[in-house]
């Protein structure tokens, strides 16, 4: 599973924000800046760190993620279909009528271990299935994607107690730190920092790094737990919309659908890149 | 009905390494025997409720059975989405307990009174809702879950009523217990309330009236053909619950008896009324207070049957 070089993660990170783009093109869908803030870590994750395997999607010892930002749920088809769980052309009944391809992504897909959509479930289960495997003495790790927004939520707090408390060091909680929520920035929302402190506060072993920097989440992903005995919290900054110039750090593309000339100039800025 | 579930999974627990009780930090003193024989079978997963719904979600798709257990609407409604969301949708193996249904914590207040769970609950898909009416449904029902797959949700009264399980009976999820037979008009209780129900029975029956007395404890999936042949058969339906009028047994009972094309003579709902039970007292006499005691009953028989209820106290 592991990539040999960032080229393979780099293009993979591509073409997941080329097939989303299309996806919420044609479905109607939002939340484009969000898939391509986290576009990298999917990429990463999917090329390089989980231990996973498209004919055997349900395999006890597979690592588990959990998309906790289920918005991004258009990212992680992708990569699924990149990866080979399902065919690519299915990513294009996105939203449609239908199909298996809600916006908010469904565990009704092979290689997806759970649905969410609504914020702040995602790092509980993640801590049901990290504290199941601890009871198991079981090798695999659990992934949870986070996006900062859904650090206002009281539960994401709660599942980060728990975890400290009971030292799952086969849990990861990677935070997608693209400082922008819903309709505004965190800044002006509901100020999260001293981020990383506070969950270093609440017992976890903390990194950061640029989330767009594969080279750096491949490192930083491969040293898990980062310390022994605690969970580990990877806050990765980065970018709202990272990959198309004029989506980049705005507002207006958590929502807005990429369409017309818009969907033109973005495809053309992704195909254009390496 | 609390220590009826302890002791069924005390006893079987060494037969079901695939249990998890999980306590949102309550049942102090209760779960020590189980806590001591089976650590690794219990989680105090502390006052957050959230959390404990989605760790429960999380450890049933890894394929434990958990029970996730607290006091009223802590097990429920202060975590409903995760509940509808990560147990329900996932259909997930979660037994969702509640001690305490109903107005069970008396004077401890409404916030520990559980008065809308059975109508929230119910409207899940998926969800299986037991809501046993002595210690027998009690310990049967607790038994039954641990075979069970998918979500369930167990309201455990503190009340119970007085056992009137037959030699040699079968619990049956799904299927109505006809405690007391009678063909003048149907008392349908749920919880320790049918305590009151078989009291009011009892005086109804010295004035001549033969009451026939439904134990509904399981108001989902809910025993339809049980309640038309009663209703049809008897020609009054009377409904009686620990709970808001609206959806809970009364409103499935409509429900199921309307889709049914079955019109009892008449059909009262006693519960609560757009009203909070805010008054302070014991359960048996918060029950005086809403008009859901044995005398209560008797009046509401006796009104619609047109006898007078005061004639023999």
């Amino acid at each position: 599973m592991n990539a040999q070089t960032t080229d393979d993660t780099h293009l993979l990170a591509k073409r997941i924000r080329i097939h989303a783009l299309r996806m919420t093109s044609i479905g109607g869908g939002a939340h484009i800046g969000a898939i391509f803030s986290c576009a990298d870590i999917l990429a990463v994750l999917y090329g390089g760190i989980l231990n996973i395997d498209p004919a055997e999607p349900e395999s006890v010892n597979r690592d588990r993620f959990v998309l906790s930002k289920g918005h991004a749920g258009g990212g992680l088809y992708a990569a699924l279909a990149e990866k080979g769980f399902f065919p690519v052309e299915k990513l294009l009944t996105h939203y449609q009528d239908g199909s298996d391809l809600s916006g908010h992504v469904s565990h009704k897909l092979p290689g997806v271990d759970v649905s969410t959509g609504a914020l702040g479930h995602g790092l509980s289960i993640a801590a049901g299935m990290a504290y199941s495997g601890k009871l198991k003495s079981a090798s695999h790790r659990i992934f949870c994607l986070l996006s900062d927004g859904e650090c206002d939520e009281g539960s994401t707090w709660e599942a980060s107690l728990f975890a400290a408390h009971h030292g799952l060091a086969n849990l990861v909680a990677v935070v997608d730190y693209n400082r922008i929520q819903g309709i505004a920035p965190v800044s002006e929302v509901m100020e999260l920092e001293p981020f990383a402190d506070k969950w270093r506060a609440f017992g976890w072993a903390v990194k950061e790094l640029d989330g767009h920097d594969h080279e750096a989440l491949l490192r930083t992903l491969a040293t898990v737990p980062f310390v022994s005995g605690k969970p580990s919290c990877l806050i990765a900054h980065t970018t709202k919309g990272k990959g198309v110039s004029f989506m980049e750090d705005s507002v207006l593309w958590h929502y807005r659908i990429p369409r017309g000339t818009e969907f033109d100039a973005a495809l053309a800025e992704l195909e254009s890149q390496s | 009905m609390r220590d009826a579930l302890i002791g069924i999974l005390t006893e079987l627990a060494p037969q079901h390494p695939e249990v998890l009780f999980l306590s949102g930090d309550l049942g102090f003193g209760v779960l020590n025997e189980f806590i001591a024989r089976f650590p690794k079978q219990f989680l105090n997963a502390g006052v957050a409720e959230q959390n404990m719904s989605g760790l429960a979600a999380g450890l049933a798709l890894e394929g434990h059975t958990v029970f996730t257990y607290s006091i009223g609407n802590f097990p429920t409604l202060r975590c409903l989405e995760q509940i509808r969301n990560d147990i329900c949708y996932h259909n997930a193996n979660v037994k969702i307990v509640c001690v305490g249904g109903g107005m069970s914590y008396g004077a401890v207040g409404f916030s520990h009174h559980a008065t809308e769970d059975l109508a929230i609950l119910r409207s899940l898909p998926g969800m299986l809702v037991l809501s046993p009416g002595d210690l027998w449904e009690a310990a049967e029902s607790a038994r039954y879950l641990l075979s069970h797959r998918g979500p369930a949700y167990l309201r455990l009264d503190k009340s119970a009523a007085p056992a009137t399980v037959k030699h040699g009976e079968i619990f049956r999820p799904g299927f109505i217990r006809t405690v007391r037979e009678g063909s003048d008009v149907t008392l349908a209780a749920t919880g320790g309330i049918l305590g009151e129900a078989l009291l009011a029975a009892n005086v109804l029956a010295e004035r001549g009236l033969q009451c026939r007395v439904l134990s509904v404890h399981t108001i989902k999936p809910l025993d339809s053909d049980t309640l038309a042949a009663a209703a049809s058969e008897t020609g009054g339906m009377i409904s009686i619950e620990e709970h808001a009028v609206n959806g809970g047994l009364g409103g499935a009972i409509a429900e199921s008896l309307m889709d049914a094309g079955v019109f009892p003579r008449f059909f009262v709902r006693m519960g609560l009324r757009n009203t909070f039970s805010s008054v302070i007292g014991s359960q048996q006499y918060l029950r005086g207070v809403y008009s859901l005691d044995a005398a209560s009953i008797v009046q509401t028989v006796s009104v619609k049957l047109g006898i007078d209820a005061e004639v023999h106290p």
